[in-house]
């Protein structure tokens, strides 16, 4: 990995980072708080961190429980411990439902798979979903528990696995999505339980002394993208990106045919960021202009012969599909997206919302804009998490589609969510942050009337 | 909003009138509803002022506090209204039916079925709007920590003998309102919005009289020149010709109308107070009578429209016949009801000030999955709902074009047949996905393996990205599910559990029934991430100390 040093500085990523690492193991391993908590801004090394520490607390010879909030991230830590220490005995708790965990587990020797936490009694370590978790009962307590994706875990979903484990690591991304309920929770606002906010802020709420660490630097954004995300969404935790400005590059074989999407993402080679912004409008959610432009944007990028140079290879790696994501806001706009690039005969990108996009890294992510073509902005599209989970998905560039308008949109709808006693603000909100993310998108606009 | 949401209300505004949502009735309604349209005191919260409560709607009774800062006149209101709404309630209270509970058996740990009470049916109690549901839940929270004189003969300010209990059940309804799809306590204008959209805003929605207008407009008017004149139109005095459901009132009355008339009888008040002998105050109770007669008379002139319009509302959702799941869903309402019941009756203490880290945390869970609930049963019994689901993506109707008999793999293959569905629908279909079709009221699973013609046709084929959907999207796509369920144990599938050529089906994209979740530990056993067990559970809850606001 290429350690870069800023002219005029002496900050190293990777001796800060190595310093933060340190400090986590060792208030786990050797302190006497019943938590930890460890805030890990987007791509800092979060899952490199729980398995490290997974691996020290087994080798320490203590009993270890994870809890991760999907089967998806408890198969891929399986596979991430297994792969560092094949011999490592591991448990994975799974449900009853058919096809419960993913087939490549059942390679790993080492490996025990039950959906009773008494057949895995004794491994080294056991991993599961927190759902899963919430139905162990009457069992022995855990010595250690790894919480991952701490900020996505409701509180509620914490009260009933807190039982399992005597102290526990938590691990999560503060601005990422917020977890939330489907039904009104205002009655609980405030209360330092309230079952709809997110666990860390409960534990933190009752345990105001337990010890509190970040992960500093971003291995994943690149140096266009670090400062911005982190001015907009970690104003008060500020990160750096682990790589230089010259560690990263993007080219294209094919030049530009001039067209707006090729523009947008000569634009995004060059800087990191593009906006591709289409004629202001009033649109249904599912705008079929904004959703075949993203659609364009996806096909010329792969059309175009695009070559990633990072410090992961020596050598230029070919953009080819799976390094690119399209996220969006809503479901029904990803399944239009993934319609319009049927129709141009692409069907290997991945697609989604920002929800489940969340702990994923590509080379280059194409946005649909929450509030592109909206003729009002609600708490929902304004909220924080949804745009940085967008905003920081990729290694390389982002490009965002957008009608022209949103800035006077924003103008016209200040948050006016009702203030709760007792509930901590959050800052920045997503007002804010939108307009912060938008000043720098503007500078790298590309309009096109498609 | 939804699509179909917005596209009715756009007819509605077309058309000017409002759009049926519903072709039934997706709440239950009581042969004999209690019915409380309350008014409030502007400038203090909780202080009521008046009520219209009642079984029968032609002789509602009239309760009224002609001076709604004074404290002795505001028990003596809640004290006539828990002479009115706790014989109500007890009257549900005595017939039950035998019923079984799974508990757990304290001593062997064991789950054992228990007869218990349920009772027959469940008192009702309809206000007319979502603020009075409000009011409701603060009235329960005034009163539920009053000491009586019996309970606390050290009490300063006793309150009525039933004063507690009352606000200890109005906070039951009004904690069970927040369950979605109960009808303990129901808001006229929530159910008639559910049932009806109209062309204007859903905050305008919360107008009854304005909702009315635009579902039920008078002859030769158009629901929204009538939703207009209910919001707007005002007589020559200023008042509105429609007076708003409440609880709060108008300032134009407050201001014109009634300030007069409460400061009339404060006069009259002081002025029997200052008299000096029984001649004189004869006379100046007289006067005093009269006023408060003007007060209930002008109270109850803003009352009685929205009463009756209480009343027209349930008879318009009465003309809906009842849904299909309704009444399991006021099954639950009733065990809601016999559990408070037997609470109030075992002598527990009132429900607390709020609730503990385990008690929230399963009620969240609850209405969460109550709401999902909800959702899947109202789809299911009403076509014009599922109709807002396939337009969402989430359904998908059409016919069986084709039928293949398939097994699965293993020592004992069981069917799982390939149906071929041909549907308009564009439902959002994963990899894989799962969806459900009703089969005799039991959902029965199936698998999404692709669209047809592009099965097995190399990677992307599958239609988890949308490739081999017929492109331009006008037309039908034909899409291949495989059976996995409810066919029987034997090889062949049961007669009538697989789907036939010709068959019109609808599957859907959500589950149809609902998990129970995770079994939380007991309130004594909250963790130390939050905050440990509760204190002292039995200690009695101290009302708020009294501050000088108070007393004013």
């Amino acid at each position: 990995m290429t350690v870069f040093a800023r002219p005029g500085s002496a900050f190293d990523p990777g001796a800060a980072a190595a310093r933060a690492t340190e400090a986590i193991l060792n208030d786990t391993l050797h302190r006497a708080h019943r938590g930890v908590v460890v805030d890990s801004p987007p791509g800092a090394g979060k899952s490199t961190l729980v398995v490290r520490a997974a691996l020290e607390l087994a080798s320490a010879g203590r009993p270890l429980m994870v809890i991760a909030q999907t089967n998806a991230q408890v198969d891929d830590l399986v596979l991430r411990l297994a792969e560092k220490e094949p011999g490592l005995p591991v448990g994975r708790l799974h449900s009853s439902d058919p096809d419960p965990y993913d087939k490549a587990l059942d390679d790993l020797p080492n490996v025990r798979k039950s959906a009773k936490a008494k057949d895995l009694a004794g491994l080294d370590v056991v991993i599961s979903t927190a759902a899963k978790w919430a139905h162990v009962k009457d069992v022995e307590p855990w010595r250690h528990a790894i919480v991952d994706e701490a900020y996505q875990m409701r509180s509620d979903a914490l009260l009933a696995v807190a039982g399992l484990f005597e102290r526990a690591l938590f691990v999560g991304d503060p601005g990422q999505l917020d977890p939330f309920a489907i039904v009104g929770a205002e009655q609980w606002a405030g209360l330092s339980y309230d079952p709809s906010a997110s666990a860390v802020t409960t534990l933190l709420a009752h345990n105001p002394e337990l010890p509190q660490h970040r992960l500093p630097v971003s291995w994943r954004l690149p140096a266009s993208a670090a400062p911005l995300v982190s001015d907009a969404f970690y104003p008060y935790t500020p990160f750096r990106s682990g790589t230089g400005h010259g560690d990263r590059r993007l080219s294209f074989g094919v030049p530009s045919d001039g067209s707006g999407p090729d523009r947008v993402i000569d634009e995004a080679a060059e800087t990191g960021w593009g906006l591709l912004e289409l004629p202001a409008r009033h649109t249904p959610r599912t705008d079929p202009e904004a959703v075949r432009a993203v659609a364009a944007v996806v096909r010329r990028l792969l059309d175009r012969g695009g070559a990633a140079v990072s410090e992961r290879a020596a050598d230029p790696v070919p953009l080819t599909a799976d390094r690119i994501a399209v996220g969006t806001a809503h479901r029904d706009q990803a399944a239009a997206v993934r319609s319009a690039l049927a129709d141009l005969g692409v069907t290997d990108v991945t697609v989604d919302t920002a929800n489940r996009l969340q702990g994923r890294e590509f080379d280059v992510t194409v946005v649909l804009h929450p509030l592109s073509g909206r003729p009002d902005a609600t708490a929902f599209h304004l909220e924080t998490g949804r745009l940085c989970v967008l905003a920081s998905r990729h290694r390389h560039a982002c490009i965002v589609v957008c009608r022209a308008g949103v800035t006077e949109l924003l103008d016209d709808h200040p948050s006016t969510e009702p203030v709760q006693l007792g509930v901590t603000v959050r800052f920045p909100d997503g007002w804010e942050a939108n307009h912060a993310v938008l000043a720098h998108l503007s500078e790298h606009r590309v309009t096109w009337r498609p | 909003m939804s699509l179909i949401g917005t596209l009715a209300r756009l007819e509605a505004v077309r058309s000017g009138r409002a759009q049926p949502a519903a072709t039934v009735r997706h709440r239950h309604l009581s042969e004999r509803p209690l019915v409380l349209v309350p008014l409030t005191t502007a400038g203090e919260a909780g202080a009521p002022l008046g009520a219209l409560v009642g079984t029968d709607r032609d002789t509602p009774r009239l309760l009224v506090v002609p001076q709604p800062r004074d404290r002795d006149l505001r028990f003596a209101f809640l004290a006539a209204l828990a002479d009115i709404v706790l014989p109500y309630v007890d009257g549900y209270a005595e017939a039950v039916e035998a019923a079984e509970r799974t508990e757990t058996d304290p001593e062997t740990g064991k789950r054992v079925k228990v007869e218990v009470e349920l009772c027959a049916d469940a008192p009702q109690l309809i206000v007319p709007s979502r603020a009075g549901i409000d009011f409701v839940r603060l009235l329960g929270r005034s009163m539920r920590f009053r000491r009586t004189a019996e309970q606390d003969p050290e009490a300063p300010y006793p309150a009525p003998p039933r004063v507690p209990l009352l606000g200890r059940w109005l906070t039951h309804f009004g904690e069970r309102a927040r369950v979605p799809g109960s009808s303990l306590l129901l808001a006229v204008t929530e159910v008639l919005a559910r049932h009806w959209t109209t062309g204007q805003s859903s905050l305008e929605d919360q107008h009854l009289g304005a909702l009315l207008a635009w579902i039920d407009p008078p002859e030769g008017i158009s629901g929204a020149g009538a939703a207009l004149r209910a919001e707007l139109a005002r007589d020559a005095d200023g008042q509105l010709l429609c007076p708003p459901a409440g609880p709060a009132t108008d300032p134009a009355f407050d201001n014109k109308l009634l300030a007069p008339a409460i400061e009339r009888y404060d006069r009259a008040r002081a002025r029997l107070a200052a008299a000096e002998d029984g001649v004189e105050a004869d006379d100046r109770f007289g006067e005093l009578s009269a006023a408060e007669g003007q007060i209930r008379a002008l109270v109850e002139s803003r009352m009685r429209p929205t009463w009756d319009a209480v009343w027209r509302g349930l008879d318009l959702l009465r003309a809906l016949p009842e849904g299909a799941h309704v009444a399991e869903r006021w099954t639950r309402d009733r065990w809601s009801f016999t559990g408070h019941r037997d609470r109030v009756a075992a002598g527990e203490p009132p429900q607390p000030r709020r609730d503990d880290a385990v008690t929230a945390a399963n009620k969240l869970a609850t209405r969460e999955r109550e709401q999902s609930r909800l959702d899947a049963q109202e789809a299911l019994d009403d076509p014009l709902v599922m109709a807002g689901r396939r337009l969402a993506g989430e359904a998908f109707a059409g016919e069986v074009t084709d039928v293949v008999m398939a097994y699965s793999e293993g020592k004992r293959p069981s069917p799982r047949p390939l149906v071929t569905v041909r549907t308009e629908d564009r439902p959002h279909l994963g990899e894989r996905a799962k969806v459900y079709r009703s089969l005799g009221g039991k959902p029965q699973a199936a698998e999404f393996v692709g669209y047809e013609g592009w099965i097995g046709e190399g990677p992307g084929g599958h239609g988890g990205n949308g490739a081999g959907r017929d492109p331009g999207g006008a037309g039908a796509d034909l899409v291949v599910l495989r059976i996995v369920d409810k066919m029987g144990r034997g090889r062949e599938p049961e007669a009538g559990s697989v789907p036939e050529k010709g068959d019109r089906v609808c599957f859907t994209l959500f589950e149809h029934e609902q998990r129970g979740g995770a079994k939380l530990p007991e309130p004594e056993e909250t963790p130390w991430t939050h905050g440990g067990p509760p204190g002292e559970a039995d200690a009695p809850p101290q009302p708020d100390p009294v501050t000088e606001e108070d007393v004013l």
